[in-house]
């Protein structure tokens, strides 16, 4: 087979092809998960590993949704159980249960959390204008946390914003 | 020239910087008469002059000028070493390094202080000094009306070997103004005899310009420590004669006789900064320059060796046996990698004594290099310790005390970090020494001891520590003085029984002094309690030993390095947490007989004489554990502030070396932590800070009486209504 075939089964942009793999296409990728059976979703390039749950370490007089540390390469990486953050389902470990650690580079810093999830679903392409704002209405995940809403097929996937997901309530000792 | 000059410019302040201190330390030292110091203290002067003219710090080039020709004066043996002359030229040293600074941060300085110290050393340096340095500024002045220049440039032979071109030179030169030259070559040898890197011709140039001396000297300036370079001014014949003034005072007949040994060599160079000519025969001074040279170059490479180390903050220098060692570690490393990715191929059971053999090798190459790269860290600790020479000798004359200061040990090796925050409180302990400890000369005498006192720093390891001790052979510390005083403050009751230790802690409180007047150097009471508060923020120690009447003894333990400590791992409930262990006191098993509980709530230990609170880690962390009877856990006494504190754990676990990391870098900083590390098993165990949990506890008590008393009040308040 020479090169040139070769090429001709690399998709074009834009094409789907060969069992409804995406390959590289436009617009920017989103990894969704699930929150029980909503869909979420987070920018790809942010994205440091997806790891399965394993027990932390407790950090002393935390706050519920915060699940302590692991060491992950040397690293000491916190563990946010989104569950528990945005109130939404039930907090249970399982098998399927994983850790989505994220990277997130800010002028002054870089940051890297990890965060339960209940399971990892899709990467899903997005061009910029299908991103609809998000209705102010209620809801338990608050507006700073949302960039934008995705119609996916027939369900909608909620696109969070890493930079506000990493930020760490202050908490103090007497909670 | 269009180099950019600037990026050579904090190589020139790092270098500028270790010159002063070499000229301070040279200075100090020149009361005992030697030559070569008064050498190594004049090229220090020289190349900061040389670097700061390149650079175009005009005010650091013109004050070290002064400095300079007074130092060039002692040097020749025209001008005796006083100790008055010392100690102008170390305010001299105040001053550039004040101008420096100010060059460096691009700031104004005190002028006023630069002002004087440069008449003061005008004063010193004479009238004949100034006329010369009158007719030069006549020079300055003349100058305007001067037309151009006949320059007589005669290269050393070894000019093209430093990568000099002539050619670019006088391009340059042709850029200011018309120029017309004509080479000399009466030095050409014979053709067979012709070495292709020498330079054999010397020029004479006549350029006319508009531009001034400085302009054409800063072309030369690359190359003016090579060469003899002549400047005569045209059409101005009275200016001729102000540059003969002012070479006058080098150019006796002694001096050139004296090149010839070498000793003059930066005269020359320096004369030509100067531009101030000398006609001696070229030959000889083509001889001394080049060994000139060479001894420059010498003394550079020792001023590095000695001061490496000496860097600003953010950068280090480290000997290159250092990384040499790191390389082949890293070589072994691979090595043994390889071997065990060899064996990991395929691998049968047979194998395994093979492989266990490889994981040790593989243990050992991790821990070599994990002390290998501390040791980068590393810097001797006559980096903190240099600067204590110059600081007793100003408290000496301020004092008007007659001390010496001893230092031993600085090849003790330190971390750069705790270097950098002991340095404060060592200045502070040996000041106060020299104030307080170090009686008057005559007091001394009639106590029978030697009229000089001694102050003495030493430095050593000791286990995994670093010993810092500073001695005096002073009046020590007065027991009962302090004991009044404390009484006084309201520290202590006035019958309280104290021993020796508990006395001297009182040295540390805050507003604490008993000197009987307050001086400008010391004796307001601040200060021992920062000491005592950095040192501790160190993770270090200060144990006070005195014996009045013959002298005190500081002693400042601490942690060879902020990055690794020495940890007592404790169990409580399923959390392992980590106590490091220069705090803890002992460790016990809670005997019940021994736990009091008082005034409602707290529960005390009896622990010999001492009462100390337990503090149950589950309660102070919210953790769930089965272990909440005192009687069954155990007890680590730790000790922070002065305070001792019972810490209630469910176990004792191993004690090892543990390597902090950061809770803030991707979380936040949690009150009664102080980091956390990674156990051998890869889980992530907290590091209990113990100052911190101290402080908590406090707090927490404190509220709880609060919440208390509030509900109290509000009781007494129904009852009112």
């Amino acid at each position: 087979m020479n090169i040139q075939e070769m090429a001709q089964d690399i998709p074009a942009e834009g094409e789907h092809a060969i069992e409804g793999v995406d390959f590289i296409t436009s617009g920017d990728q989103y990894l969704t998960f699930l929150l029980a059976q909503e869909q979420y979703a987070v920018d790809i390039l942010c994205v440091e590993e997806i790891r399965s749950w394993e027990q932390p370490t407790k950090i002393p007089n935390a706050p519920s949704y915060i699940k302590g540390v692991i060491n992950m390469r040397g690293i000491i990486v916190p563990i946010v159980d989104l569950r528990l953050k945005f109130s939404i389902g039930q907090a249970s470990y399982l098998e399927t249960t994983v850790v989505i650690v994220l990277t997130y580079q800010s002028e002054e810093s870089t940051r890297t959390i990890g965060f339960v999830v209940d399971a990892v679903s899709d990467v899903l392409n997005v061009d910029n204008t299908d991103i609809k704002p998000a209705p102010a209405f209620g809801g338990c995940v608050g507006q700073q946390y949302i960039d934008g809403l995705i119609n996916s097929e027939q369900k909608v996937v909620t696109i969070l914003n890493v930079n506000h997901l990493q930020k760490v309530e202050k908490h103090s000792l007497h909670s | 020239m269009s180099i950019d000059l600037s990026q050579f410019i904090p190589s020139f302040l790092e270098e500028s910087f270790e010159g002063l201190e070499l000229m301070e330390s040279g200075l100090l030292d020149l009361q005992r008469g030697d030559n070569e110091t008064i050498h190594s203290i004049f090229r220090a002067a020289h190349s900061i002059k040389g670097g700061a003219g390149t650079f175009g710090f005009d005010n650091v080039t013109e004050f070290t000028h002064l400095v300079e020709t007074l130092l060039d004066e002692m040097r020749d043996g025209r001008r005796e070493v006083s100790s008055k002359d010392t100690e102008i030229l170390l305010d001299s040293v105040d001053c550039m390094r004040l101008l420096i600074e100010a060059a460096r941060d691009d700031e104004e300085y005190d002028q006023d202080k630069v002002e004087q110290t440069s008449k003061r050393l005008a004063e010193t340096l004479g009238d004949e000094q100034t006329s010369a340095d009158e007719s030069r500024s006549k020079t300055d002045v003349e100058a305007n009306n001067v037309c151009g220049y006949t320059i007589n440039f005669i290269p050393e032979h070894s000019l093209a070997k430093t990568g000099n071109d002539p050619i670019f030179l006088f391009s340059a030169l042709a850029e200011l103004g018309q120029l017309t030259l004509s080479a000399d070559t009466q030095d050409l040898p014979a053709l067979k005899d012709i070495d292709a890197q020498e330079l054999y011709l010397s020029w004479q140039l006549t350029l006319y310009t508009e531009a001034d001396e400085a302009e054409i000297i800063e072309i030369f300036e690359w190359v003016e420590d090579e060469c003899l370079l002549e400047l005569v001014p045209i059409k101005a014949p009275s200016t001729t004669s102000a540059n003969t003034s002012s070479t006058e005072s080098p150019s006796s007949p002694s001096s050139t006789l004296t090149n010839n040994e070498q000793q003059t060599e930066p005269d020359s160079s320096q004369k030509s900064t100067q531009d101030i000519e000398q006609p001696p025969k070229a030959e000889l001074v083509i001889d001394s320059t080049a060994e000139d040279n060479n001894i420059t170059s010498k003394t550079k490479t020792k001023t590095k060796t000695k001061d490496k180390g000496k860097a600003e903050v953010g950068s280090i220098r480290v000997g290159v046996d250092k990384v040499d060692s790191l390389i082949n570690l890293v070589g072994e490393l691979v090595i043994t990698q390889s071997m065990l990715s060899e064996l990991g191929n395929d691998f049968e059971m047979e194998k395994v004594e093979r492989l266990t053999s490889g994981l040790e090798q593989l243990l050992q190459n991790t821990k070599e290099l994990q002390e290998s790269v501390m040791r980068i860290r590393m810097l001797p600790i006559s980096f903190a310790f240099n600067r204590f020479p110059r600081l007793v000798h100003d408290l000496a004359i301020k004092t008007g005390k007659e001390m010496e200061l001893v230092i031993k040990g600085e090849q003790t090796e330190l971390d750069k970090t705790v270097m950098e925050q002991i340095g404060d409180p060592l200045v502070h302990l040996v000041r106060n020494a020299a104030d307080h400890g170090i009686e008057l000369g005559d007091v001394r005498v009639a106590n029978g001891k030697p009229r000089k006192g001694t102050i003495s720093l030493d430095a050593y390891h000791q286990g995994g520590n670093i010993v810092i001790e500073i001695n005096d052979d002073g009046a020590g510390i007065n027991r009962e003085t302090v004991l009044a005083k404390a009484v006084e403050k309201g520290l202590i009751e006035a019958n309280a029984i104290l021993t020796d230790s508990q006395v001297y802690d009182l040295l540390f409180e805050p507003g604490f002094s008993t000197a009987a007047e307050v001086t400008d150097i010391s004796g307001r009471g601040v200060g021992m309690d920062v000491v005592k508060r950095n040192i501790q923020s160190l993770g270090g120690r200060i144990q006070v030993k005195s014996t009045l009447g013959k002298g005190s003894s500081f002693k400042v333990h601490l942690p060879l390095t902020l990055a690794i400590l020495d940890g007592q791992l404790v169990k409580v409930g399923t959390e392992t947490y980590i106590i490091p262990l220069i705090a803890i006191v002992e460790s016990l098993q809670i005997d019940n007989k021994l736990i009091n509980r008082v005034s409602g709530d707290m529960v005390l230990y009896r622990l010999r004489d001492d009462n100390v609170p337990i503090l149950p880690i589950y309660q102070l962390f919210n953790l769930a554990t089965e272990c909440t009877e005192i009687d069954k856990a155990l007890l680590v006494v730790v000790e922070a502030d002065g305070q001792k504190i019972g810490l209630m754990v469910d176990d004792l676990l191993a004690q090892q070396q543990v390597v902090i990391k950061s809770l803030k870098d991707n979380y936040q900083q949690v009150a009664g932590i102080s980091g956390a590390t990674i156990l051998g098993d890869g889980s992530v165990a907290m590091i209990l800070d113990i100052p911190g949990i101290i402080h908590m506890a406090l707090e927490q008590a404190q509220q709880a009486q609060r919440v208390k008393t509030d509900g109290n009040s509000s009781v007494t308040a129904e009852v009112c209504l």
